[in-house]
């Protein structure tokens, strides 16, 4: 059942196409060598070439270039070695030069595409129509000052990839899948941070809405999304306007729109009441940007793994179920650490292991698989415990909780307590012997039918020996005592 | 290419150009006549000649991503027709 809006007239589909903002990770600025680093003191992160001194001249960062084509690599895209810069003409007080340096006919990285899943497993591709390079704006202060805005120009002519999809989107859902499996795509391949929250990804949602079978209607911009839920609610919000003004006889006019998440509703930007004759021309300060395939091959060999393909080497490698699988690569980080855990030992263990306590702990702590307190090689060695017999899987979790608190290596952790598992059969005999001797009516009862109580006598040996026991041979020697 | 007064209005708009209302019509003559100047570049038959994007033969020139340039506010506020603190200044411009 595919996603609708029922109006007063019957379902409405809604059709949704993203832009997205995607801040370049660099040392550099696309076309300046002013420093790109987050969060400096304003304007000191600004050249002649960034605050337009007439005469200064773009040269444009090489690096820049190559984090496009990776990301187009990763894209599944195709990569035109011929691309050109053009001037995209619009005033405002971010913008020192009164145009926009981007790239409008001659992209550099042309159609690709994205795999999303849904909620329900579900799988869709969702088209990549271009993506292009071109400067970010600076930064306007408006809470500084009653009749001034304050102007920081640091961001002005850092390197963004704008990452435009086709109208291929149905639904909310849909949207937030999609930026997320973008931003896991574009943090893999280390050519963008991915943080909303710092701005260094921001999204411009197209939504447009149409009864079934019906061609496109006329869409709105819903301008500069800071975050995935935010994205869904504005498709949400602005389907619903449009909806009313068609079912009112009304006609959507195509403009520029804001989401106030506070109020849950769009409105209109009425500064970008011209934003659609932004005069484009090519840029004449820049020749056209020519790459070699050499290059790009270079490039695409030396790519990192992505998601969909650790993914699915998970799956066979280490024998894991899709879910567990997509769980552990959704972070890069989390995947490594799960395969250094993995490799060599029992991978659905190592799995539960990270999926599991692992992870409640970092929760608890309030640590990120980078602070972990836990690292990678000593849970492996934890596992190894296990697996030679030294610790049984109840004791483990015991001294998973003290590698947690004192971040103590295990087999440390197993000596200072005392932890190693019994297997010594004489012990184990004995602690029964102890135990049927003291519970003799229990083992009558037992002897009598009641088969149920031999969980409660596995219990008091395991009590007897303070759960060090081998729980294989308790049940073992258990059961030839009682039934013996 | 001839162009109307409302074009002319919305052109000077766009160019942030203030141009009083009789100032229009003769602004309109002189577009008209730079562009009727350039429209002879139409009568040149480019059929099949590559649009040419510079006089240059050379390609883009690309350079090392390192941090060269910068730590020069000072100076660069000293230009400025107002600022305040570390930062330029503009007429309150809000959403």
């Amino acid at each position: 059942m595919s996603y609708v809006i029922e109006g007063k007239t019957g379902p409405w589909e809604i059709v949704v196409g993203l832009e997205v903002h995607a801040q370049v990770i660099s040392q550099s600025k696309l076309f300046s060598g002013a420093s790109t680093k987050f969060g400096g003191d304003p304007n000191t992160q600004v050249s002649l070439v960034d605050a337009a001194f007439p005469g200064m001249l773009p040269v444009i960062n090489k690096e820049c270039v190559a984090q496009a084509i990776r990301t187009g690599l990763g894209l599944n895209a195709q990569i035109n070695l011929f691309s050109r810069f053009d001037r995209k003409n619009y005033f405002y007080a971010d913008l020192p030069q009164g145009y926009q340096i981007s790239q409008f006919e001659h992209p550099i990285i042309g159609k690709g595409s994205i795999e999303i899943e849904l909620q329900s497993g579900e799988t869709r591709q969702i088209g990549i129509t271009r993506l292009h390079l071109e400067q970010d704006a600076g930064k306007l202060l408006h809470d500084q000052d009653p009749t001034k805005s304050f102007v920081d120009l640091n961001r002005a002519g850092v390197a963004l990839m704008e990452i435009v999809s086709e109208p291929d989107i149905r639904e909310p859902e849909e949207a937030g899948a999609y930026l997320r499996k973008l931003r896991q795509i574009l943090r893999y391949l280390g050519t963008c941070d991915g943080n909303m929250e710092e701005g260094s990804m921001r999204a411009d949602v197209n939504v447009s809405v149409r009864k079934a079978g019906e061609p496109f209607r006329t869409r709105c911009e819903i301008k500069n999304v800071n975050s995935i839920r935010f994205v869904m609610q504005a498709i949400e919000v602005e389907a619903t306007r449009q909806i009313e003004i068609w079912e009112n006889g009304g006609e959507v006019d195509q403009e520029t729109r804001l989401f106030d998440p506070g109020r849950g509703e769009t409105r209109t930007m009425r500064s970008k009441e011209d934003a659609h004759d932004y005069r484009y021309f090519p840029d004449p300060d820049l020749l056209p940007l020519v790459v070699e395939q050499a290059w790009v091959d270079e490039l695409k060999s030396k790519l990192p793994e992505l998601p969909d393909a650790k993914r699915a080497r998970f799956q066979k490698d280490y024998g894991i179920p899709s879910y567990d699988a997509g769980v552990l690569v959704a972070e890069q980080a989390v995947a490594d650490f799960y395969e250094t855990v993995a490799k060599g030992r029992d991978g659905k263990l190592a799995a539960s292991w990270v999926i599991g306590d692992l992870f409640a702990a970092l929760n608890r702590t309030s640590n990120t698989i980078e602070t972990s307190p836990v690292s990678a090689a000593s849970l492996g060695k934890m596992l190894d415990l296990i697996a030679d017999g030294t610790i049984n899987g109840k004791i483990a979790k015991e001294v998973f909780e003290d590698m947690v608190e004192t971040g103590d290596s295990p087999d440390a952790i197993v000596e200072r307590k005392g932890l190693r598992q019994v297997t010594d059969t004489g012990v184990i005999d004995a602690a029964i012997a102890a135990i049927l001797e003291k519970h003799a009516d229990k083992v009558a009862e037992y002897r009598g039918g009641k088969d149920k109580l031999f969980g409660f006598f596995v219990g008091q040996v395991m009590k007897e020996t303070k759960g060090k026991a081998n729980p294989a041979l308790v049940n073992s020697a258990l059961k030839a005592q009682l039934d013996g | 290419m001839s162009l109307d007064l409302a074009t002319t209005r919305r052109i000077a708009k766009l160019a942030r150009i203030g141009l009083e209302e009789h100032e229009l019509e003769a602004t309109r003559q002189k577009l008209n006549g730079i562009l009727g100047w350039i429209d002879q570049l139409a009568e040149v038959d480019v059929e099949g000649v590559p649009p040419m994007v510079g006089t240059e033969t050379e390609t883009l020139r690309q350079r090392e991503d390192k941090v060269t340039d910068g730590n020069c506010r000072d100076a660069l506020l000293a230009c400025a027709p107002e600022t305040s603190g570390p930062f330029y200044t503009v007429p309150k411009v809000v959403e």
